[in-house]
């Protein structure tokens, strides 16, 4: 329906209102921008780094060690140290002796002072965070700079605070550090879910293991220099870098007493399955469904839409990637959804102008690929970007399918890509029907400038987060998690606490 | 000569309908035989416990808890029954338990505003999080009138709908309490309560895709259910003494949070 077609002249043509068709918007020539990059010589990467535990720097017992590269180049950035389950047992020893004659023997108030310390010196060095994230992960400066590391000093001086208050959080009950927690965090997000992270587990009086995604080590390793110039005691936080085996070790580890995971749900239940600990948190994957009812402020919701699946290459796990339009507006939305797309601007994550950086390893845009091949053979109309794509490096254009059915593969399993699944309605029941077909339930987004509508979707959506006429929008203060198979427990706000504390 | 007298036939609770198994199976205890649940028996009580939760999740909090507290009502007229079936120290816990009903009563309209908060964020987005139940909540209970009643009153205060696994040293209190839910305001399908081996059962209910939550009594309980309620992620809840009761809703209940821009 809303296929491009190449007239005669050479001009291509895309749909326009009552079935007719109008020449496409060329936004690639008419809106050239210089480029802008921001300088990365604030960054000194050390050719090799080892982990962080008990304080300082050290190899791993066996002297392995993995690159990671910048995925937006494919150069080498450095080289750390691969984690063993004999690394991983130091860094737990360390984590337990650090709980036993330290931290748990610390004032609150001094607990929370040394987060706010941690928070006060990220802000400083917030140019250099910036700057390392991009390279090491591919997402755009303009993101992380204006997201991911004000968000994560944030989240260090929200939970600063909480730790002389819990008993105010938990009126009537009574509240307990758990000990050692094992904290297992993906590439999206590498320094905000460190954050996420170690502030609430510090604040409530836990001592930390952190093992960072193996494609995006860089910006842990950095905040494990910002924690030795706050005076962390040694052992509180231990870092250790490496792949899944190491994940597994740490998750599996009988000295631990809370394993917190961000990732995959197939690794979350295998977590769920095989740890020791009896406590557990999960932030798993999604499928949120994007609701947009006709009766909304368009333009708005399409920014939203572009904004719920194009944030971070759409590497996240509460992107809006299932677009439910109610019909008789679909036609009118794609129309701008297209014209939009075509002015996102993909290319180098340093540039200050770049919308979509990098996707952030080989195997994902493979398996970005390979969902691309699905939607296309279940049928679904493929409609991507006609912007050029940087030779180097891995990239996937935005992209979005019209005519997807609930089966589709593309409309059920996660992607973690820059892929939208349009899908339509006709009732508020039935929008809330296809929203809930699916096994996760971490968020949604509900378009419509009527009150008592909203409150009524979002009443009957299995999802954690609802964005009601906004998407994507992240807090310290504002409770983050799932239902269903998206995971369970809670970070962000007071709530995030109760992960970290034994609550009678 | 004495009159005969007539012994009740023991059955179980499932869709608001007091059963016996469709397996025709039963267990012979001292004071009559009870039924022995089946697998089918599992299944049809999560489906109507799955049929029973919109309506039930819908009904407003004030009218849960007069539901609630009507249940209390139920089992203070037959405490004296109930005194007599639990033996030894009966009486205190049929008291205890009716008190519990009572207690929780209370909580339906107030635990929501415990748990439930504004959040100040940083942008101009008015925010708040408020707690939604799970579902379908599985349980097994094993310790008399008020091991049953811990089992399954958190659960439906907070507007979750239950299949209750009673093991076999407490099947007759439990088709006893049956009669109970049967006969007060809770609708059909809320409070499902099979008998029999939990052996039997359990794995069942453990590996059920409509369950969305297990409230088990230990950890080896949680150990042997944990291959198959992993697999859609049921939330694993282990008995745990001095628990409070606001916190043993809270841990049958998901957080939602919301956003919305504020403008003109």
């Amino acid at each position: 329906m809303s296929k491009t077609k190449t007239t005669k002249t050479g001009s291509a043509q895309v749909p326009h209102e009552n079935g007719r068709t109008r020449p496409a918007l060329r936004f690639d020539r008419a809106a050239a921008y210089a480029p802008a990059p921001e300088a990365s010589d604030i960054v000194t990467i050390k050719a090799r780094q080892g982990h962080f535990i008990d304080g300082e720097f050290v190899e791993s017992a066996e002297g392995n060690s993995f690159e990671t590269i910048n995925p937006a180049t494919e150069e080498v950035l450095g080289e750390v140290a691969k984690g063993s389950a004999e690394d991983v047992d130091r860094a737990v020893k360390a984590a337990r002796k650090a709980y036993e004659k330290v931290w748990s023997k610390l004032p609150a108030a001094e607990r929370g002072k040394y987060l706010f310390r941690i928070s006060r010196i990220l802000q400083e060095r917030a140019r250099e965070f910036a700057v390392l994230e991009s390279l090491d992960g591919g997402k755009p400066i303009r993101e992380s700079r204006d997201v991911d590391v004000p968000l994560a000093a944030a989240h260090f001086f929200y939970y600063a605070g909480w730790a002389d208050k819990l008993d105010f959080a938990f009126g009537g009950r009574t509240t307990a550090p758990i000990g050692v927690a094992g904290q297992i965090i993906p590439w999206n997000f590498p320094l905000l879910m460190a954050a996420w992270k170690l502030a609430p587990a510090l604040a409530t009086g836990n001592t930390c293991v952190l093992k960072p995604a193996e494609t995006t080590p860089l910006t842990a390793l950095l905040l494990a220099e910002v924690l030795q110039q706050a005076d962390l005691p040694p052992g509180v936080v231990n870092i250790v870098t490496g792949f899944g085996d190491t994940g597994a070790a740490l998750a599996s580890h009988k000295g631990i007493d809370k394993v917190a995971f961000t990732g995959s749900t197939e690794v979350g239940k295998r977590i769920q399955r095989t740890a020791k600990a009896r406590h557990l948190t999960l932030e798993l994957g999604g499928k949120a469904a994007n609701i947009v009812f006709a009766d909304c402020a368009l333009d708005q919701a399409v920014e939203g839409i572009v904004n719920g699946i194009y944030f971070n290459q759409g590497h996240v796990c509460c992107a809006g990637s299932r677009l439910l339009v109610e019909e008789s507006v679909h036609d009118r939305l794609i129309q701008k959804l297209e014209d939009r797309i075509q002015t996102l601007i993909v290319g180098d994550p340093l540039d200050k102008n770049t919308d979509i950086g990098a996707i952030n390893s080989k195997s994902q845009l493979a398996t970005i690929q390979r969902y691309l091949q699905a939607g296309v053979e279940d049928g679904c109309e493929i409609h991507q970007s006609r912007r050029t794509l940087p030779k180097k490096g891995f990239w996937c254009a935005p992209t979005y399918f019209t005519g997807v059915a609930q089966s589709s593969r593309i409309a059920q399993e996660e992607i973690f890509g820059p892929v939208l699944a349009v899908m339509t309605f006709r009732t508020p029941e039935e929008a809330i029907e296809k929203a809930n077909n699916t096994m996760y339930g971490l968020s949604a987004g509900i378009w419509t400038d009527k009150g008592s509508k909203i409150f009524k979707m979002l009443s009957q959506m299995r999802a954690g987060v609802v964005w009601a006429n906004t998407f994507n929008k992240f807090d310290p203060a504002s409770p983050f998690g799932g239902y269903k198979e998206s995971g369970y427990g809670r970070e962000g706000g007071a709530h995030g606490l109760a992960a970290y504390l034994e609550v009678k | 000569m004495p009159r005969l007298a007539i012994p009740k036939t023991y059955k179980m609770l499932i869709g608001g309908a007091l059963v016996r198994s469709e397996s025709g199976r039963a267990i012979e205890m001292s004071g009559g035989n009870v039924c022995r649940s089946s697998r089918k028996d599992v299944r049809d009580a999560v489906k109507s416990a799955r049929a029973a939760w919109p309506g039930w999740q819908a009904r407003t909090a004030y009218n849960r808890g007069q539901i609630v507290y009507r249940l209390a009502e139920m089992l203070e007229a037959r405490s004296g029954e109930f005194a007599e079936l639990l033996g030894e120290g009966g009486g205190a816990e049929v008291a205890a338990s009716v008190d519990l009903l009572v207690h929780y009563a209370g909580w339906a309209d107030k635990y929501q505003q415990c748990l439930g908060t504004v959040n100040p964020v940083a942008m101009p987005y008015f925010n708040f999080s408020f707690p939604e139940p799970m579902g379908v909540v599985g349980a097994t209970a094993n310790r008399g009138l008020n091991g049953l009643l811990e089992a399954l009153v958190p659960a439906i205060t907070g507007g979750n709908t239950v299949v209750v696994l009673a093991d076999d040293g407490s099947a007759i209190v439990a088709s006893e309490f049956s009669e109970v839910v049967a006969t007060s305001d809770v609708p059909g399908g809320v409070v499902n309560i099979l008998t029999g081996l939990q052996s039997e059962t359990l794995p069942h209910l453990a590996k059920h895709m409509d369950v969305n939550a297990l409230v088990l009594t230990d950890e080896p309980q949680r150990q042997s259910v944990l291959e198959e309620a992993t697999e859609n992620l049921k939330r694993l809840v282990v008995s745990a003494p001095g628990r409070s009761s606001l916190e043993q809703i809270r841990l049958l209940q998901e957080t939602k949070t919301v956003w919305h821009p504020v403008g003109v």
